[in-house]
């Protein structure tokens, strides 16, 4: 019934997709070293410049944010983008690329959807995460500079799926055998890879906001404050991080309703306040949370922005430790 | 909600314009100097500064209900929490805690939101109505504060310029007004994406349809379980029940009359135990009169009669023996064992009050993969499917006590004053059509091994409208988050002739404002100034030409 020579070939692959990730996670963080130096060296010959003559270019540089986006390219002797960025995008896209056969392997090994237990859950919602990431540098919504910020938590999540929650390619328990599995849990995959990326992007408008008052203050922010400098703008960061969950939570939405449709057909009731359940309202109510202060005065920047991050971190609890703590009806793997 | 009045600032309107939410509108200055506190208590409870608040609450009102185990899913798991924490769970049972989603400190929480959400709803609703009767309002006179605009002179007829762009913005699914001004010309203001609130509605007005539907289950709803064993038959009355949970407002009278039969339970596993397939065949008569089917009962796979579904909950064996008396009766039963662990090994007892003389029962373990230790002599199972079955069983000979108005569980011998072992402790082994002479007359055969199945049957006529309420809540999500509210105006002044620069010329100004999505809405409003352009081409001659995005 398993195909162990293509579960073999999806194993490998998930091996090789940690080590494309990684390799793309130190690119990124490659290309950021690099461009913290030059805004340095920059902020260096801005500061001298300024003393000499007050020239249009070194007022903006002064003015900070705004250069960091597009640092200024004319002066000739100023050194060329680092291509170390191109090629972590390179990597990080064909890991994504692996990591899909992996996973397409895994499914076709065992003769069902790849999404059965928490070694292939964990898997596809770090592809979801990359994928969403990916498409968002493609379309110019996001700069690849957040790379570096993607792809850590990405290999790390993978990590944790292939040591501790790996389980080899099996059958599907009766419990899970049905359609709505396809659709609640790819629902929920979907949904847990943006709302997470979100939570990253979240977490990232926090430090540059702490590192943009810093600056305005007059001091020299520290780590991790320190790496703001190289990130895109608080308001392009509040955006995107808004933009994922808000793509994230009528799937997010949805996936509990398949669940419960679900529940209806396998448990006899469609809701029961099983842990699983009950952290996914929370979570959901916690969305719901971060999407309604976006929008009130005096909770939208930072306030939201803290709401986001907590709404990953339930997600995280509801996976990990709901999963492997606590037993429920969900205590499949 | 209404747009922005002109006048307002780019920065009031972004304000007004990303809220998702059910903001109070003020109320008018008429209201009575009494009811001033009622009012203020009103307006704090219906404020979205509240309304996050409570969402929070609940958030975390809902953590303790996963962390402590809670009767309504699983009773067992407070009984050992009490033994495990005979201080503290007392206290939190006052709370509470061990049913913490009927709690009161629960219900307060959701009760409270959905009073705030209702309240915003009422003037949100009024209030969108009105928008959707009201035209889009006139151009207003400087349009360079806008935070999209454009602006350029053209050869082309004023009037002509309008009824083309008009037609335009028409067949974009825009809604259109035009308004002619005096000297020739005219404004053309057009909006679109009502449908942002008429979702964000929609999506509320669900939450209340969904608590509605939750409430109709708990109140009107109906669950029982039952076990069958293989053969017999059950037909729906409370009666027929081993347990139920009835609705507060349950009327027994709204029961589905049917009934099916359990011909045959199956169940698959793994080579590791792990089970694969569970199916219980079935048939089944929606009512009395009807014609019977057949129905192949799984997991994930109910049996849907009316508004009754009938689950499998649960499977185990039932052994089937005779037992011989002192006179030579023969005296069958089936015996529901119940199973201990993963492998099936289920205890089982014998009852058997109607055996001439003494009365008779047994008690024992049944094994569907038998393992015995040769040295002590102890059986076990090694294997869920029953692939080697043995009844082991210990007799006893004397008075069952049932007479005496105490109740006994059919699945335990609760009282074994009367009763004197057969042949003292030694268990005996029997295998399947194996027989054991008891010492002192009687016998008992194990003839074979059948099965069990429990089911539950649920009524909930709050599951439809849960279900509609849930359709709607995604539908209005995703109109409310990503469409996107827009206004545009396109004012064409012919400049006068007769001399001066330009004149005989056209003037085009068009500007825009979006209340989210501002770099989606720049990219859409450049298309549609191109799109005014081609109508209205720009002269050749240097116009003071602008356009400015933010």
């Amino acid at each position: 019934m398993i195909d162990e020579a293509l579960a073999r070939l999806s194993d490998n692959l998930f091996f090789g997709t940690v080590l494309l990730y990684a390799l793309s996670m130190l690119a990124f963080a490659g290309e950021q070293a690099a461009r913290r130096t030059r805004l340095v060296e920059e902020s260096g010959a801005a500061a001298a410049a300024t003393r000499l003559a007050a020239s249009r270019r070194t007022r903006a540089m002064a003015g900070g944010p705004s250069t960091v986006e597009e640092p200024p390219v004319a002066d000739p002797a100023a050194p060329r983008p680092s291509r170390a960025g191109q090629v972590g995008l390179v990597l990080a896209a064909v890991g994504a690329v692996v990591h899909t056969g992996s996973v397409v392997t895994r499914g076709l090994a065992a003769d069902r959807v790849p999404w059965g237990n928490m070694y292939e859950f964990s898997s596809m919602v770090a592809l979801a995460a990359v994928v969403i990431f990916l498409v968002l540098v493609a379309t110019g919504r996001v700069e690849r500079s957040l790379g570096a910020f993607v792809m850590l938590p990405a290999v790390l999540y993978l990590g944790l799926a292939g040591t501790v929650l790996y389980t080899a390619a099996g059958p599907l328990v009766p419990a899970l055998d049905s359609y709505w599995i396809q659709i609640h849990v790819f629902a929920a995959i979907l949904s847990s890879g943006a709302f997470l990326l979100g939570g990253i992007v979240a977490l990232l408008y926090l430090l540059r906001s702490r590192h943009d008052s810093q600056v305005a203050e007059g001091r020299v922010p520290r780590f991790p404050m320190s790496m703001g400098s190289t990130l895109p703008t608080a308001p392009v960061l509040d955006r995107v991080s808004y933009a994922v969950i808000a793509f994230a939570f009528p799937i997010w939405t949805f996936a509990i309703i398949a669940g419960a449709i679900w529940a209806e057909a396998a448990w006899g009731r469609y809701w029961g306040w099983d842990p699983k359940e009950t952290w996914s309202f929370i979570t959901w109510v916690l969305y719901a949370g971060y999407l309604h202060a976006r929008a009130t005065a005096g909770w939208k920047g930072t306030r939201a922005a803290w709401i986001g991050v907590i709404g990953a971190v339930a997600l995280i609890i509801n996976y990990y430790v709901v999963n492997i703590f606590i037993v429920g009806f969900h205590s499949y793997a | 909600m209404t747009l922005a009045p002109d006048q307002q600032t780019t920065r009031e309107a972004e304000d007004s314009a990303s809220r998702l939410s059910t903001a109070p509108q003020p109320l008018g200055p008429t209201d009575r100097q009494l009811m001033a506190p009622v009012r203020r208590a009103w307006r704090q409870l219906t404020s979205m500064r509240t309304a996050l608040l409570l969402l929070f609450l609940l958030a975390l009102a809902s953590i303790p209900g996963s962390f402590l185990p809670q009767r309504g899913v699983n009773p067992v798991l407070v009984l050992e929490y009490f033994d495990d924490h005979p201080t503290l769970a007392p206290i939190l049972d006052r709370l509470g805690f061990f049913d913490s989603f009927a709690a009161p400190w629960f219900a307060a929480v959701y009760l409270l939101l959905f009073v705030s959400l209702v309240g915003c709803l009422g003037p949100r609703i009024r209030l969108h109505a009105k928008a959707l009767r009201t035209p889009p309002p006139p151009v207003p006179r400087v349009l360079t504060r806008m935070p999209s605009t454009d602006r350029w002179e053209t050869g082309s007829d004023a009037e002509q310029v309008l009824a083309q762009t008009g037609r335009g913005l028409r067949k974009g699914r825009w809604r259109v007004v035009t308004r002619p001004a005096e000297g020739g010309g005219g404004a053309i203001s057009a909006e679109k994406g009502y449908l942002r609130e008429t979702g964000n509605l929609l999506f509320h007005l669900s939450l209340v349809g969904l608590l509605v539907g939750i409430a109709m289950g708990g109140l009107l709803g109906f669950q029982g379980t039952v076990l069958v064993k293989e053969g017999d038959g059950f037909a729906n009355s409370v009666f027929a029940y081993d347990d139920i949970k009835p609705g507060r407002r349950f009327d027994a009278d709204r029961l589905v009359p049917f009934s099916f039969a359990l011909e045959d339970f199956r169940a698959t596993y793994a080579d590791d135990g792990k089970a694969l397939t569970f199916n219980a065949d079935l048939t089944y008569k929606d009512s009395p009169d009807a014609a019977s089917q057949p129905y192949d009962l799984r997991v994930n796979h109910p049996l849907s009669i009316g508004g009754a579904k009938t689950y499998l909950l649960g499977h185990g064996y039932a052994p089937k023996v005779v037992v011989t008396d002192l006179e030579g009766n023969r005296l069958e039963q089936t015996v529901v064992c119940l199973p201990q662990g993963p492998t099936f090994l289920s205890t089982c007892v014998v009852k058997v009050p109607d055996a001439a003389g003494e009365q008779l029962a047994f008690e024992g373990v049944f094994t569907p993969t038998t393992v015995q230790d040769p040295e002590t002599g102890r059986v076990t199972s090694v294997y869920p499917a029953p692939e080697a079955p043995a009844l082991t069983l210990v007799g006893f000979r004397g008075d069952l006590n049932l007479d005496n108005g105490l109740p006994q569980s059919v699945y335990a011998l609760d009282d074994r004053s009367g009763l004197e072992p057969v042949d003292g402790d030694t268990p005996h082994k029997l295998l399947p059509g194996e027989t054991w002479e008891l010492p002192g007359g009687g016998s008992i055969t194990f003839v074979e091994t059948t099965e069990w199945a429990t089911f539950q049957v649920t009524q909930d006529p709050g599951k439809v409208v849960a279900l509609v309420a849930s359709t709607g809540m995604v539908l209005g999500l995703c109109l409310s988050l990503f469409v996107r509210r827009r206004r545009v105006w396109i004012r064409v002044t012919p400049v006068p002739a007769g001399g001066g620069p330009g004149s005989g010329r056209t003037v085009v100004e068009v500007a825009g404002l979006a209340r989210t999505g501002a770099e989606a809405f720049a990219d859409e409003f450049t298309s549609l100034t191109g799109r005014v352009r081609e109508t209205a081409p720009p002269s050749s001659s240097p116009t003071p030409e602008q356009q400015e995005h933010t």
